[in-house]
């Protein structure tokens, strides 16, 4: 007795959105990164291919980040004190992409200075992020998109509160910008709304629909996911942006990741369970449809890589 | 499928006599369609209607529930794709794989029998063990039951799995499993003994065959392994499954169970077969650092989407707060808590964190309807004693919601309000810059 498999088809379909720029089109990274066209839900092959693989980026930051967790400081090393040898690193762990996250204590031209020896360390696309102060944000990016220009950066983070002055460096000097809003649908429609009409190119735009880690609030992140991705290949334009997410700063800010003692026996081995954490976090988005997870430990970098080799393959 | 009041009425009497305590048969299946009365309140149901309304009722999900002494791992009963729609129901059992033929059998057993661990003031724990019959299984199921009360799926051929149905008679263990060659021995085998059976095979077609077969022999507590070797592989079969099971095929309505202890990343496939449709989730040792994520992400993925979690209001002490230490306040959504009481702790900084009953709304979303407003915040403050616990009556409230602090003042005389940062994280900075 043969099965008809019912298979879903869908009027609408997310953008494919292209990261950085080769020296033909006109930057000076290695090979560009295209995310997104999917057609259907997370790797139901059996529906439609997969036409671009999520990727994995890489967090790197400015200066070394003293409050990160032990594990993380241990693994990067002598790295994170300068972040050229540190992207070179990150390269090396098999990151498809590089996060640069500035920091509230650097200068306009130690900004500037920090992305441009990543760009020169590695070939990778890059992804740069203020240190997260409206104000501090605007002055470092502005400059650093017009000192980049047309290497198709990706600028974040845009927020509600805080997004036309790098929605419109970004359109001046050919980037791209990511776009948060705080786990809620109509939001991220909301804010995608108010950046499209700016002008920006729809091929412009990554949404990043916050996620919480496992144990903090994932489910609320994952089901956002799962509804912005119904909606996108429901035809809502809107929503049909590449979601990007960011497991790896969420899961080591908790406790499990973040600490080694004092802490339940019934939690087991510390750097296991840390790197389960990232990692387990890290795959729940990518099966609820992230596009590019940030991540932050290269173990769970390997792992997820693995994974993603593994899912995509019909 | 459910039927609808009239296709009941159909199935009835329609004497209209009045003995269910309605006015009309009509009246009568109205209500068994809202499901607000019970069918046996009428006496005069035909035993063919009886049939055709229980099939009807039936979840698209059969419930399967394995029994031992006195506790029960239950699978089945879904409803939806996506857990927004509705929220999925019955939490996929963890259960760890164990060899009949292993020296340290009981040991491994209880060692994993007593594991505990603790979220959000709830106790969790596996869920039973599976039994590879390596050995003799009726030897290694005494054993084992000197270990733990948990249920059992047991892994080997009908000729192996007999010694060790003996030794659990009494229970519903999980059988493993029927396949296109033994699928006669298996039922009969299950039948006998009242266990549960695993239906194995590659496709949804050969799966359908099967459970059709197995069914007829009178087994119907099933389980279906979809036998997929990959991710990829599996994350198809296991959403072709829940879907034709949600229209109804019948022959695929049941569980599902996976085995992320033959995968090449045990965590990772464990991981997606939570999220994605697993009944039954079989990993192949003990290794609490990753139970823990593994029950965690359990909990976050069947907890119900329709209610925001909420946290007890209350004082809250992080880091053993001392009498002069900071007073925090936040509301009692439950993400909320957990980024404020996360956030402290980490800093190893004590505090006391006042936990407003704010209706499980987050700070912002709160102050918008009203629900945390200096009234709540005082009633709060006044309402758990804050200030015999507390030598400096001073208060900081998040950064959202600053415009608040003057009325907090007024209803709260003697106190000292401040202003806290906006987001939980800048919270340690904020307590060692600006606080002392
Ligand atoms: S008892 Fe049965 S037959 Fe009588 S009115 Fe009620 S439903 Fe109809």
């Amino acid at each position: 007795m043969p099965i008809d498999i019912p298979k879903d088809k869908w009027p609408g379909s997310i953008r494919a959105i292209t990261i950085g720029a080769t020296s033909a089109e006109g930057g000076t990274r290695a090979k560009s990164i295209t995310v997104g066209g999917q057609t259907t839900l997370p790797y139901l092959h059996f529906e439609a291919p997969t036409p671009n693989q999520p990727v994995i980026a890489i967090e790197i930051k400015s200066r070394k980040p003293e409050d990160w967790s032990p594990l993380l400081l241990e693994t990067w090393g002598e790295a994170m004190n300068d972040s050229a040898q540190w992207a070179k690193k990150a390269e090396e762990a098999g990151a498809g992409l590089l996060v640069l996250a500035l920091t509230v204590e650097d200068s306009v031209e130690d900004a500037v200075k920090a992305v441009k020896s990543v760009l020169a360390a590695s070939g990778l696309p890059l992804i740069v992020w203020g240190p997260g102060q409206a104000e501090k944000d605007n002055e470092l990016l502005v400059p650093i998109a017009e000192a980049t220009k047309g290497e198709k950066l990706v600028l974040g983070i845009c927020e509600d509160k805080n997004y036309r002055t790098i929605v419109a460096t970004a359109m001046a000097n050919g980037h791209l910008v990511q776009a948060r809003t705080p786990m809620d649908v109509n939001l991220s429609k909301q804010l995608n709304i108010l950046i499209s009409d700016m002008g920006m190119p729809k091929d412009r735009i990554l949404m990043d629909p916050t996620t919480g880690a496992l144990g903090y609030g994932i489910e609320y992140g994952y089901s956002v996911m799962e509804r912005l991705r119904l909606a996108a290949l429901q035809g809502d334009a809107m929503t049909q942006f590449p979601m990007i997410v960011t497991p790896g700063f969420e899961a080591w800010k908790t406790k499990e990741s973040k600490v080694g003692e004092g802490v339940p026996e019934s939690w087991g081995d510390w750097k296991a369970r840390a790197i389960n954490w990232e990692t387990l976090t890290a795959m729940a988005l990518i099966e609820s449809g992230a596009d590019v997870v940030v991540l932050r430990h290269p173990e769970s970098v390997k792992r997820v890589k693995d994974a993603i080799g593994e899912l995509v393959i019909a | 499928m459910a039927l609808s009041g009239i296709q009941i009425y159909k199935l009835l009497p329609q004497t209209n006599c009045k003995e269910c305590s309605f006015p009309t048969c009509l009246a009568f299946a109205m209500k068994l369609a809202a499901k607000q009365v019970e069918l046996g309140a009428c006496p005069y149901v035909s035993d063919e209607s009886k049939k055709q309304l229980a099939e009807s009722a039936a979840p698209p999900i059969r419930l399967v529930a394995l029994k031992s002494n006195g506790t029960e791992v239950k699978a089945g009963n879904e409803v939806c794709l996506f857990r927004h729609e509705k929220t999925f129901y019955n939490k996929p059992g963890l259960f760890i794989r164990v060899k009949a033929s292993d020296p340290d059998l009981a040991q491994k057993v209880a060692t994993a029998d007593a594991y505990k661990v603790n979220y959000v003031g709830m106790d969790f724990s596996i869920d039973g063990f599976a039994v590879l019959a390596d050995a003799d299984l009726g030897t290694a199921i005494k054993t084992i039951r000197t270990a733990t009360k948990r249920p059992l799926i047991l892994m080997g051929d009908p000729a192996s799995l007999q010694p060790g149905l003996l030794a659990c008679s009494g229970e519903t263990p999980l059988l493993y499993a029927a396949d296109a060659s033994n699928a006669d021995a298996m039922a009969d085998l299950a039948k006998t003994h009242k266990a549960a059976l695993i239906v194995k095979a590659d496709s949804p077609d050969a799966l359908a065959e099967l459970t059709q077969k197995i069914q007829a022999k009178g087994v119907e507590d099933l389980v279906l392994d979809a036998s997929a070797t990959s991710l990829s592989a599996a994350l198809t079969r296991n959403t072709q499954l829940r879907r034709l099971a949600l229209k109804n095929m019948r022959a695929l309505g049941y569980p599902i169970i996976a085995f992320p202890c033959d995968a090449k990343d045990e965590g990772i496939a464990a991981a997606q077969a939570i999220a994605k449709y697993a009944g039954f989730v079989v990993l192949s040792e003990f290794k609490p650092e990753l139970l823990y994520p593994l029950l965690v992400l359990r909990e976050n993925i069947y907890t119900d989407p329709q209610k925001p979690i909420q946290v007890q209001p209350g004082i809250y002490e992080i880091n053993a707060p001392k009498p002069e230490s900071p007073v925090l306040v936040t509301t009692n959504f439950s993400i909320t808590y957990f980024a404020v009481a996360n956030e402290v702790e980490g800093s190893g900084l004590p505090a006391w964190l006042v936990v407003t009953d704010a209706e499980g709304m987050s700070v912002l979303t709160a102050w918008a309807a009203g629900k945390f407003d200096a009234e709540r915040i005082a009633k709060a403050i006044k309402g758990f004693n804050v200030a015999d616990k507390v030598s400096k009556k001073r208060i900081i409230l998040p950064g959202h919601v600053a415009v608040l602090s003057g009325e907090v003042e007024e209803e709260l005389p003697g106190w000292e309000v401040r202003v806290g940062p906006r987001e939980a994280v800048d919270l340690p900075a904020f307590m060692k810059q600006v606080l002392n």
